[in-house]
């Protein structure tokens, strides 16, 4: 399957043919993962009598109407601003209780430090769905349902158990040296934490906000759960609704411009981060 | 305020924050689904009425349920295996056939990784679409018009054409985690296997394969895991469990229970009983997977 390197003058030959045998393989790949998306942006472009003409043609302009649409009578604007607020505020929470967490289990002795990281640990195995009839339940009884407060709280919780997890990691690994220094230079345990520790763990947590951002950019069960009022709603909700009218309508003018609205930062900040991000991923400890 | 007791409050202020979220929205909902399940619970405003195991008994004379179970079990059997399959060829052609533009394929792979669950399913919905879909469209340009059908729509190929979907997401991710596996082999064990003559497909095999088992072994239950959430999505989102709740899975039906039914308790016995499931496939798969040696 994966040719080996070129040894010999007569090896070059098979080698070099099945390189290209793989070249074909990984192109053709590539195109069942590019066409759908590209596939989409000519679509929103098109009108509806020609998007249900041919899904190959081209459109015969470029008909922003769609985008009109999307923002005005579908409201994709409010979807994204509701999205960016919930991203912001659950990425606020999660740092504020996963920093101070993974640094106390991370670096400081005290009665039950194991028990507690334990107890993180197995917040681990614990996914959203299981528990999302008490969870909603509860929150009902708390009068916290249709609030986007609420809804970031739950997101950074869900967070919390991987975050504190690897920080705590990382927090380790810190010699202890530092830390003496700045208490014997008289700063206090909380500008050890902000001034010492909090500069040194930035890679992970740069990873953690990107992961963040892009789970709860995506999100979708909870976000569909706890939020009930369409001017609340986040971008994935926002969309799946919109297919659902669109679907009856037969007019999909604006589902596809949506799409495309949402696709587009994806794109940017994939582009800006996709070394971070794979990179990122090791450092969740998957090494077997 | 002496030394001891301003460490123990700085402790103290250090740790509340996650633990009022991690008690308020994790423990205490995990701590009710077990205790709730055992209880007749129908909507907001009854009082919950303990019934023992009555919602765990009704679940397997519940034809729906079994149905549902059914069709999850399809997913988290075809779509981990085809997705690292395709995972681990991926990762060992860009790894180890030096193609010039690697990084490139690296990139768009992994980039549905990233995308919206919703927005795939969208997207997905409309590849199968039987008029304007151009999976159909593209059978008939190449003269195989006669195999183009409403794929969502008919209960031979929905889980099919959803498995291929949940594929096309994960794939990428897990092609990334390989990829990062095959570069910490050494590189004189694929030196020495091409000295010895080894094709490229013997070194995937032998060396590629083997040393990266422990990873694999992880992305197995990771990957079995991960059906389960993302099968709620897509399968709300593109068929809704039809046709006929023939492509219905545990977590939608769990989900229509709860919050269509207001069968809170039976609910809440669905969620018990496919937590202790998966619990139960992880670590099956852990046994299966184990290496014989050592």
């Amino acid at each position: 399957m994966v040719s080996g390197s070129t040894g010999s003058a007569k090896g070059r030959l098979p080698a070099a043919l099945g390189r290209n045998a793989l070249r074909v393989l990984m192109l053709a790949q590539t195109l069942i993962v590019v066409y759908p998306l590209l596939w989409n942006v000519l679509a929103s472009f098109k009108t509806n009598a020609e998007v249900m003409e041919s899904p190959w043609s081209l459109p015969s302009s470029l008909n922003w109407s769609n985008y009109a649409d999307a923002f005005r009578t579908a409201r994709i604007g409010d979807y994204l601003l509701n999205s960016a607020l919930v991203v912001l505020l659950s990425l606020l929470l999660l740092l504020a209780a996963a920093v101070p967490t993974a640094y106390v289990l991370g670096r400081m002795r005290f009665a039950g430090r194991k028990l507690l990281a334990n107890v993180y640990m197995a917040g681990l195995f614990i996914g959203g769905v299981y528990v999302i009839v008490p969870l909603f339940i509860l929150m009902n009884d708390l009068h916290m349902l249709d609030n986007r407060f609420w809804l970031s709280a739950v997101y950074a919780t869900g967070s919390l158990p991987f975050s504190v997890y690897l920080l705590t990691g990382f927090m380790k690994a810190i010699p202890a040296d530092y830390e003496e220094a700045a208490m014997i230079d008289g700063c206090g345990y909380t500008g050890t934490l902000t001034r010492i520790i909090l500069p040194m763990t930035r890679p992970a947590l740069l990873t953690l906000v990107i992961f963040g951002f892009f789970d709860f950019w995506n999100e979708y069960v909870l976000a569909l759960t706890l939020i009930t009022s369409d001017e609340k709603k986040t971008i994935p909700i926002g969309l799946a609704n919109l297919m659902q009218i669109q679907q009856f309508a037969t007019d999909w003018g604006a589902l596809f411009a949506g799409l495309v609205i949402v696709l587009v930062p994806t794109v940017v900040l994939y582009a800006l981060l996709q070394k971070r991000l794979t990179e990122g991923m090791m450092l969740g400890g998957v090494k077997g | 305020m002496t030394m001891k007791l301003r460490r123990r409050a700085f402790i103290a202020c250090c740790l509340l924050p996650g633990l009022v979220l991690f008690g308020l929205f994790k423990v205490y909902p995990t701590v009710q689904v077990f205790e709730k399940s055992f209880f007749q619970w129908t909507g907001i405003g009854d009082a919950p009425r303990y019934i023992g195991f009555k919602n765990y008994a009704d679940l397997f004379r519940d034809d729906v349920f079994l149905l549902s179970l059914r069709n999850t079990g399809f997913l988290m059997l075809v779509v981990p295996v085809a997705t690292l399959l395709v995972a681990l060829v991926n990762a060992s052609v860009l790894t180890r056939a030096k193609l010039k533009e690697r990084a490139l394929y690296r990139t768009v792979f992994f980039f549905p990784s990233v995308l919206s669950f919703v927005v795939i399913a969208i997207l997905w919905s409309f590849i199968y679409h039987p008029t304007i879909g151009f999976l159909n469209a593209g059978l008939e340009r190449i003269g195989l018009g006669q195999l183009a059908m409403a794929w969502l729509g008919d209960q031979r190929t929905v889980l099919w054409a959803l498995a291929v979907t949940m594929v096309w997401q994960a794939a990428g991710y897990y092609m990334v985690m390989y990829m990062a596996g095959i570069d910490g082999i050494p590189p004189d064990l694929y030196e020495a296997a091409s000295i010895d003559g080894a094709t490229g497909f013997r070194q995937f095999m032998h060396i590629t394969v083997p040393m990266l088992w422990e990873i694999i072994r992880i992305t197995i239950v990771f990957s079995i895991n991960g059906v389960l959430t993302i099968s709620f999505i897509i399968v709300s989102v593109m068929t809704a469990g039809g046709p006929d709740r023939h492509s219905e899975v545990v977590m939608t039906y769990l989900y229509g229970q709860a919050f269509t039914n207001s069968n809170f308790g039976y609910a809440m016995a669905i969620g018990v009983f496919v937590f202790v499931v998966s619990l139960l496939l992880a670590l099956l798969s852990n046994r299966l997977t184990e290496r014989g040696e050592s």
